[in-house]
């Protein structure tokens, strides 16, 4: 949920655009990054442990932890906490630990 | 204890408050500072200056109550939200308590808010005399609120929403 | 190759201040910058700042962020390169660079690190649910883009962030259950803890969490009193309901290039952890290179703005910059310092300090 009123701030976000998250065509404002839009529409859960398979969230939110690591247009292992939204873009949970296409 | 959960005892508040005799002459700043962190925003606030630090800024505030002619202006600039204006003299049965607010919605004057104390716990309804903003940069509010006078010390918050038109 | 007299690493308070200094005495700095806009973590400071006039105080954090980078946006001196991560410092003084995606390589004559700090985190069950945040993720979402992070929050920590952040989540329409913290007295400001409590928000002293619990994510947590020794007191176990649980236990400062570079480090328990060994003018023991901010010892934005002003006067001053000027400078930012650490709030900040100089250091209060 977005925050409509602020004692402190304002919130300028501009137009909408949409972006696919696991293959679903979604809305954000492209000031938010990948996981502030995402926790916007209520997701939590952006991926997996590789091994235990436990679901993984944010932590950190400023690309310290590698807790929110997802494959953004096909690139594995992208730090979605501090990538902005761009229309079009091809956001999915990712599964293991990512495989480079060279 | 303070220190153990942020709620000023007795003992705390008796080293601060201004005397009877005071208070009945008008109203007058009661700044709940309690510990030396390195913080002097209030001297400059006072225009009177009634608000001193001895020593340096990790002092506690002091107050000259005589000087101190309970403007409130200090109430907005202090950037620990430690300082309420307390008006004994308003009417015989009630008190004005000035404090900062910085919630969202923020109450209109003549509206009814629920009183709270400094644990949070509610106090009954009282109407909102005023609201003063503190500007566009500074963004604190100065709410003043009408009190029963045995409630004066006590009221240090309100609830944020649900206010009434009338009571 | 990119030559450049100062190249400072990190645009946060620091970083942004030692850049303003060493520009204001001629040098050319260049500031890299990891996220896409300078500031650090001002830019999610959204309460009035304490200190002296001298470190903006009054002023919220995010105003005194918008004004230091308005200022260093204007100066001609002062190049900043957002996107840009610094990957490494070499034995030749050259520093790579992650900058606009591509490997940039730098030459500059001095180096100050203000790489700031990490959050640190607590070993619990279900400490990895979706739902368990850092305070600073938390200020992120609120702060910066504008998003809930939850509708109920279970605050852990009762420093400075922890009180502030839950103040936070107070305005913008967040629940928090509760405060808890495991010592048995409050760490951060009074005032600070006395605001939330009146707002509602307890502050639990002595209280831990056991567990975090939900199915895929959080929907509660665990907690309990606990003793003197730290150990759970049984019958005192309650189930808190939340979907968040923040965690706000401390910083560790982000050291890596610091270490990478050779400098000689030490463990300060006082000031949070490893630390690069600095002298009165904030030079590292390897030469060239200055420390300045929570890299150095975790304290607060207003102490890291003066070092960073101290570290920029220094840097600046030993390529021949601001003769006449630099000693008063240099005294005026140690004499500000040590004023902030003066009180008892500072008290293990000079016990810190004190440790330092013991290694050979001596960047000290007088």
């Amino acid at each position: 949920m977005r925050i409509e009123e602020h004692p402190v701030l304002n919130f300028e976000r501009g137009e909408k655009v949409s972006f696919f998250f696991n293959g679903q065509e979604v809305e954000a404002y492209p000031t938010e990054t990948i996981a502030a839009a995402l926790h916007a529409l209520g997701v939590r859960k952006l991926g997996e442990s590789p091994e235990l398979h436990r679901p993984r969230g944010l932590f950190c939110a400023i690309g310290n932890c590698s807790s929110c690591f997802m494959t953004v247009d096909d690139e594995p292992n992208m730090r979605v906490c501090v990538i902005k939204v761009k229309p079009g873009m091809r956001v999915e949970e990712q599964h293991g630990k990512g495989v480079i296409c060279l | 204890m303070l220190i153990n959960d942020g709620i000023p005892t007795k003992d705390d508040l008796d080293k601060i408050y201004p005397s009877p005799e005071r208070l009945a002459k008008g109203p007058v700043a009661i700044v709940e500072c309690f510990q030396e962190i390195p913080c002097n925003p209030c001297i400059k606030a006072c225009k009177q200056g009634a608000i001193t630090m001895p020593r340096d800024i990790n002092d506690l505030p002091l107050v000259d109550v005589e000087l101190c002619n309970g403007c409130g202006l200090c109430i907005s600039r202090c950037p620990g939200l430690a300082i309420f204006v307390v008006d004994k003299t308003y009417s015989e049965d009630m008190a004005l308590v000035k404090l900062p607010f910085e919630y969202v919605p923020i109450p209109k004057a003549g509206q009814y808010a629920v009183a709270l104390d400094r644990a949070g716990q509610d106090l009954g309804w009282c109407e909102v005399k005023k609201v003063i903003s503190g500007g566009k940069k500074n963004m604190t509010y100065t709410i003043s609120l009408a009190v029963p006078q045995e409630k004066a010390m006590e009221v240090r918050n309100i609830r944020v929403g649900g206010y009434k038109d009338g009571n | 190759m990119n030559q450049v007299e100062i190249m400072v690493i990190g645009g946060g308070p620091a970083g942004l201040c030692a850049a303003l200094a060493a520009s204001s005495l001629g040098a050319k700095v260049l500031i890299a910058e990891r996220d896409d806009i300078a500031g650090g973590q001002l830019v999610k400071q959204t309460h009035k700042f304490f200190g002296s006039e001298k470190q903006y105080a009054g002023d919220r954090g995010i105003q005194i962020g918008q004004m230091l980078l308005d200022n260093a946006q204007a100066d001609p001196n002062i190049e900043i390169w957002t996107d840009s991560t610094v990957l490494g410092i070499y034995e030749d003084g050259i520093v790579t660079v992650e900058h606009e995606g591509a490997h940039a390589k730098i030459k500059p004559e001095r180096i100050i690190i203000a790489t700031g700090a990490a959050e640190k985190f607590l070993s619990f069950p279900g400490n990895d649910l979706p739902g368990i945040y850092g305070a600073g993720a938390v200020q992120t979402l609120m702060n910066v883009a504008g998003v809930k992070p939850a509708q109920s929050v279970l605050m852990v920590g009762a420093g400075n962030i922890g009180l502030i952040v839950s103040y936070q989540l107070k305005q913008a329409g967040v629940e928090v259950s509760a405060v808890i913290e495991g010592l048995p007295t409050i760490g951060g400001y009074l005032v600070h803890a006395s605001k939330i409590q009146r707002a509602g928000i307890p502050v639990l002293t002595r209280h831990t969490i056991l567990e975090a619990y939900g199915d895929g994510k959080v929907e509660g947590a665990v907690i309990a009193e606990i003793n003197e020794k730290w150990q759970p007191i049984p019958g005192t176990e309650q189930k808190i309901p939340c979907d968040a649980i923040c965690l706000a236990v401390g910083l560790s400062p982000l050291t890596e290039l610091a270490w990478q570079a050779g400098c000689e480090m030490a463990y300060i328990r006082e000031l949070s952890g490893h630390v690069p060994i600095v002298d009165d003018y904030l030079e590292t023991t390897r030469p060239g290179i200055y420390c300045a901010g929570d890299v150095s010892g975790i304290e607060e934005a207003s102490s890291a703005m003066v070092e960073g002003r101290l570290a920029g006067i220094s840097a600046a001053a030993s390529l021949g910059f601001g003769k006449e000027q630099v000693e008063e400078l240099q005294k005026a930012a140690m004499s500000e310092l040590d004023e902030l650490r003066a009180g008892p709030m500072g008290a293990h900040i000079r016990l810190g300090l004190e440790k330092v100089a013991a290694k050979g250091g001596s960047k000290i209060c007088s």
